[in-house]
């Protein structure tokens, strides 16, 4: 991006005369014409207090430059060179790159003395060696890079001069395990280089108070809130077409979704899943009569493709990007005038976040289109915006931090040194995430990191760490700390595996589990096209184009997030309100006027539960609306009392707002079903056989240690001498369940896969407040749910048809009035 | 199950019993599998032994066999006899008492384990049949061996199912791996299918049972499938031998 039209949305036009800018810096803004915005200079004032500082503001709002201004300010005054000033650390080691671009532009201008590094994974080693040998004065790295050096026995030397902390889009980090990373790293800063200060860059954010955690101590950091632009501009598109019943494509809207693009500049697409991007990407191409550039990205592209993509953005050279989350941050395109999204936005931070992405500049307002793909997320969309309207963001999502990253960070702390154990918990709890870690918690940990943490103690010989004289606690060996630094990180990635035309050119990376789901010859969309399997070679899967047009394999078409509660509360609003949903597209309207008629529609607090026969099968529908994953264990822990009481449940399905049961007997009772006491010894019988859970300990135990990462590139072909994660979670569950590795993932599955504290909550707030309707048939909210379950029962070439078949029966069905 | 005329029942616990003889195997514990990995630095729960000799030591009170083989890697490598802690070296001793035990020697134990009792063997014949660790490169009719950890992935409704398996083709056979952090080889690979080139048949290993599964009902790995023109045939596909 040029850097004038970056730099140019920096500046305000009549703001305070600057009293603590330099003049190298006054004159450096007033030769571009441009003033210092308030925000920016009250960074400056904060850090002249010595206080540490919460910056909140929308994108382009020149908030990059606010945090770096106190830096710069101190370089040009004392002088570079006395090692690293400034620790910049990002979410994206792309967005490293790009700061490091658009600040070398003034640092030139203003002659200003000094060195700007980037470090990343992708940094060649000798320069990572210079960096760590003769630091520059300022850094940009990520958390991962920043854990790494803080493992470096010379970690004091590298961070003893540490000025300044400049921690960007800290609001995608808090909240995740890099979030947890991030803040143990900055605990650990605070011991080695204790005057520092911290700068926070976020978005604006619910509960700022809990990020100004990640900055300092309350009281001594301050929070400098940006001149919000411009309310954004939402609308729903309600396709001229009725809204279709089911279904994750939006296929219904393509047409108009194509002229859209066509009369705007440039549109982000943004889409929930990988495969929505695909075959949204396939669908605009047949429309794309007039041949605009439009392009795909998405994960599993190859980092070169994806480069391609984001530097003819830059040019400004494409007018649209089917997108999915790898461009909800990044590097700004001043470009963008119209953000697309397509399915329902789950949450309103991230709805947020994309609308962000388009129109930087500050005084017209950012434009966004929802494009719901069937009624429920009509609502869903509805419910977002009303929730935008009354300011209402998302809470954060998770509080507690991983065990497993605190495990990750005791063996990089004590790779850098020896350390003693009641100063490090003490630095640990300092770390927000952290702050309700009880000492004995701690110390498993640290027991964990030694010797495995068993309560047989097999393993005193092979110590990861020993204890010295004076008490503290040293690292075994070298070996240790070269395992730690292989190991390094939060994120674990499904394993991939690289997707290759027969004898041409790589195309991406898939996930493994897919493909190995798949037989040869299998049709599958990838790339924005359709191919055949011809097979895997050397870890690389080999594929042809195929010729048919339409790809055999169906995935799974929702998110992976469920909807905020935030976001469904206001669903469930709406769907009590008369008023409110008299503003609904016309077939909405009468879809719920109906089911009002044949069943109820649920008023605040009530639980509706609906049971009808059908195909000599009874039914229960369900509408929590808590997102898939809680109604996935909920639909679990029923079927399991369902058994038990003598009904015969032969299955369920859920999606993100209901879940319906089938069965040879009908319920007639659902209080006791629906009791909260199912969290008790059934939750637990079931979470431990879980495959969810199962997952979830994989990943703990690559993050903690336990099982080590595989490094692409370095698996043995064929036959593989290893061990299964599976096989190490029955065998921990059965002689040792309070691991503290199995606390830990029961922990993280009750709030992420399983979420289990989601279900405890609507349990609580429903009971005494279940709404039984004792149907004879379907009714038209279960209509949708009804569908997928159809789908998922057919398959094959006939799927579409049959589908379309169900529904036509459906809805009949359930809209005949007698 | 037949083999070179022989009836044998295939075990739940992934053993192969010999009624008639009052006969049991075993193929590739890996005993203290989790201890070798913790030398290395890997710390994985030290509980594989004691759970892989709970089988065992289930699966002998219930058939009561009077002879016990073991086909080699019954330990994960040279040393993990002496790791073995109190308890295991107990159990294992209890179950080794008052029956007639072989350990035949597998590539990770080529040495038998000096302190524990029953006699340790290169190969053995019983009857038709003649056990040993490795496959044979010219076997001998009935032969039953380890070494492999056969895994296959059965399609249900959709979704694979990854198990261990006995593969047989009537005339030898390769039992499953029987320790509990042995991993698996795709019974498609042509280290395991190359050894039945007519053909075989698939017991997979349930939880309740061991149950025969058709050929049709085995997922081929894309990984083996015929990738080019070039060079070798396409992957053998399992194929009902009578």
């Amino acid at each position: 991006m040029p850097y004038d039209a970056a730099m140019s949305s920096l500046a305000a036009r009549n703001e305070a005369t600057p009293s603590l800018l330099p003049p190298a810096f006054a004159d450096w803004f007033a030769a571009r014409g441009w003033q210092p915005r308030v925000h920016q200079l009250a960074v400056l004032e904060a850090a002249a207090r010595g206080d540490s500082c919460l910056v909140i503001a929308p994108t382009g709002g020149g908030k990059t430059l606010a945090g770096f201004l106190p830096s710069l300010v101190d370089l040009a005054t004392h002088g570079g060179g006395n090692g690293l000033h400034t620790l910049y650390v990002s979410p994206l080691k792309a967005l490293t790159v790009d700061i490091k671009r658009n600040l070398e532009t003034p640092v030139a201008e203003m002659k200003l003395k000094l060195r700007l590094e980037a470090r990343t994974g992708d940094t060649p080693s000798h320069r990572r060696q210079r960096q760590r040998r003769d630091p520059p004065d300022i850094l940009l790295t990520t958390p991962e890079s920043l854990a790494l050096l803080l493992s470096y026995p010379d970690a004091g030397r590298i961070f003893g001069n540490l000025r300044y902390v400049v921690a960007d889009e800290l609001h995608a980090m808090a909240g995740t395990k890099r979030g947890d990373q991030l803040a143990l790293g900055m605990a650990r800063l605070s011991a080695l280089a204790p005057g520092h200060r911290r700068i926070g860059l976020s978005a604006t954010v619910a509960e700022p108070e809990k990020l100004e955690g990640y900055l300092g101590p309350a009281g001594k950091v301050s929070r400098v809130i940006g001149r919000g632009g411009v309310k954004p501009d939402i609308r729903i598109l309600v396709s001229g077409e009725r809204v279709p019943w089911a279904g994750h494509t939006a296929r219904h809207a393509f047409g108009e979704l194509y002229d859209t693009i066509r009369v705007n500049e440039t549109t982000l697409v943004f889409v929930n899943t990988r495969s929505q991007a695909e075959l949204i990407f396939q669908e605009l191409w047949k429309l794309n009569e007039d041949a605009l550039p439009i392009a795909l990205h998405h994960g599993s592209l190859s980092v070169e493709g994806r480069r391609k993509v984001e530097a003819a953005m830059t040019r400004g050279d494409l007018r649209a990007v089917v997108c999915t989350s790898t461009l909800d941050l990044g590097v700004d395109w001043g470009a963008v005038d119209l953000v697309v999204q397509v399915g329902a936005p789950k949450g309103i931070s991230r709805m947020l976040q994309r609308i962000g992405r388009s129109n930087h500049r500050m005084d017209a307002p950012s434009r966004a289109l929802l494009v719901p793909a069937n009624r429920f997320e009509l609502l869903e969309c509805r419910a977002a915006l009303e929730a935008i309207d009354a300011g209402r963001l998302d809470g954060a999502p998770r509080e507690e931090g991983g065990l497993d990253v605190l495990a990750q960070h005791i063996l990089g702390t004590a790779a850098s040194g020896p350390f003693d154990p009641a100063a490090l918990y003490e630095e640990v709890v300092s770390a927000p995430p952290y702050a309700g870690l009880d000492r004995a918690l701690f110390d498993r940990v640290v027991e964990y990191v030694a010797t495995g943490g068993y309560a047989l103690r097999a393993y005193d010989r092979y110590k990861r760490l020993y204890a010295m004289p004076d008490g503290r606690l040293r690292i075994a060996n070298e070996r240790v700390a070269h395992q730690f630094r292989m190991n390094v990180g939060t994120i674990v990635e499904e394993p991939m595996l690289k997707v290759r035309r027969r004898r041409g050119r790589e195309l991406g990376e898939i996930e493994e589990y897919y493909v190995m789901g798949l037989e040869p010859g299998a049709t599958f969309l990838f790339a924005g096209r359709i191919w055949k399997l011809e097979g895997i070679r050397d870890n690389e899967v080999i594929v042809s184009p195929a010729k048919s047009d339409t790809a055999q394999v169906p995935v799974y078409g929702g998110g992976k997030f469920p909807p905020t509660t935030n976001v469904a509360e206001h669903l469930r609003a709406i769907i009590a309100d008369p008023a409110r949903r008299r503003r609904l597209p016309p077939d909405v309207q009468e879809w719920l006027r109906i089911q009002e008629y044949r069943s109820v529609l649920p008023r605040p607090g009530e639980l509706l539960v609906e049971t009808f026969p059908r195909s000599k099968k009874h039914y229960l529908v369900c509408y929590p609306f808590e997102g898939r994953p809680a109604h996935q264990t909920l639909g679990m822990l029923l079927t399991r009392r369902m058994q038990r009481e003598g009904l015969g449940p032969l299955g369920f399905m859920c999606n993100d707002y209901a879940l319906a049961i089938w069965s040879l007997r009908p319920v007639t009772n659902p209080d006791p079903l629906f009791d909260e006491d199912m969290l008790g010894d059934d939750l637990e019988e079931w979470m431990a056989e879980s495959s969810l859970l199962k997952r979830t300990f994989r990943n703990v135990g690559i993050v903690a240690g336990l099982i080590e990462r595989r490094h692409p590139g370095r698996e043995k072909n064929g036959r593989q001498v290893t061990f299964s994660s599976d096989l190490l979670y029955d065998v921990l569950r059965r002689y040792e369940p309070d691991h503290v590795l199995l606390q830990a993932t029961r922990r993280e599955a009750a709030g992420g896969l399983l979420d289990v504290r989601r279900l405890g909550d609507m349990l609580a707030r429903v009971k005494g407040r279940i709404v039984l309707k004792e149907l004879e048939r379907v009714s038209p909210l279960a209509v949708p749910i009804m569908l997928e379950i159809s789908k998922q029962m057919v398959g094959g070439d006939a799927e579409e048809d049959l589908l379309a078949e169900a529904e036509d029966t459906l809805v009949a069905e359930a809209t005949r009035l007698l | 199950m037949i083999l070179n005329g022989v009836t044998l029942q295939p075990d739940v616990s992934g053993g192969l019993y010999w009624a008639e003889r009052g006969l049991f195997v075993v193929a590739d514990m890996h005993l203290e599998k989790g201890s070798s990995y913790a030398a290395k630095g890997q710390l994985l729960p030290p509980y594989d032994s004691r759970a892989t000799l709970a089988i065992l030591s289930e699966a002998l009170a219930r058939l009561k066999p009077e002879v016990v083989i073991c086909l080699g890697d019954s330990f994960h490598d040279r040393d993990a006899a002496h790791r073995l802690d109190d308890d295991a070296r107990a159990m294992l001793g209890a179950l080794v008492a008052g029956r007639h035990w072989f350990w035949i020697a597998g590539n990770h134990d080529p040495l038998p384990p000096a302190d524990l009792a029953g006699s340790c063997v290169e190969a053995l014949a019983v009857g038709p049949l003649e056990f040993r660790h490795e496959p044979a490169a010219r076997p001998a009719p009935g032969e039953i061996c380890g070494h492999l950890h056969p895994c296959a992935t059965v399609r249900v409704r959709g979704r694979g199912l990854r198990r261990r398996c006995f593969v047989t083709d009537g005339r030898r056979m390769v039992m499953p791996a029987f320790g509990a952090y042995t991993g698996g080889l795709d019974i498609f690979e042509p280290a395991l299918s190359g050894l039945f080139p007519g053909g075989f048949e698939t017991w997979v290993v349930g939880r309740e049972k061991v149950r025969p599964v058709k050929p049709g009902h085995l997922s081929v790995p894309a990984r083996l499938a015929h990738t080019n023109g070039a060079g070798k045939s396409a992957a053998p596909t399992g194929r009902d031998p009578r």
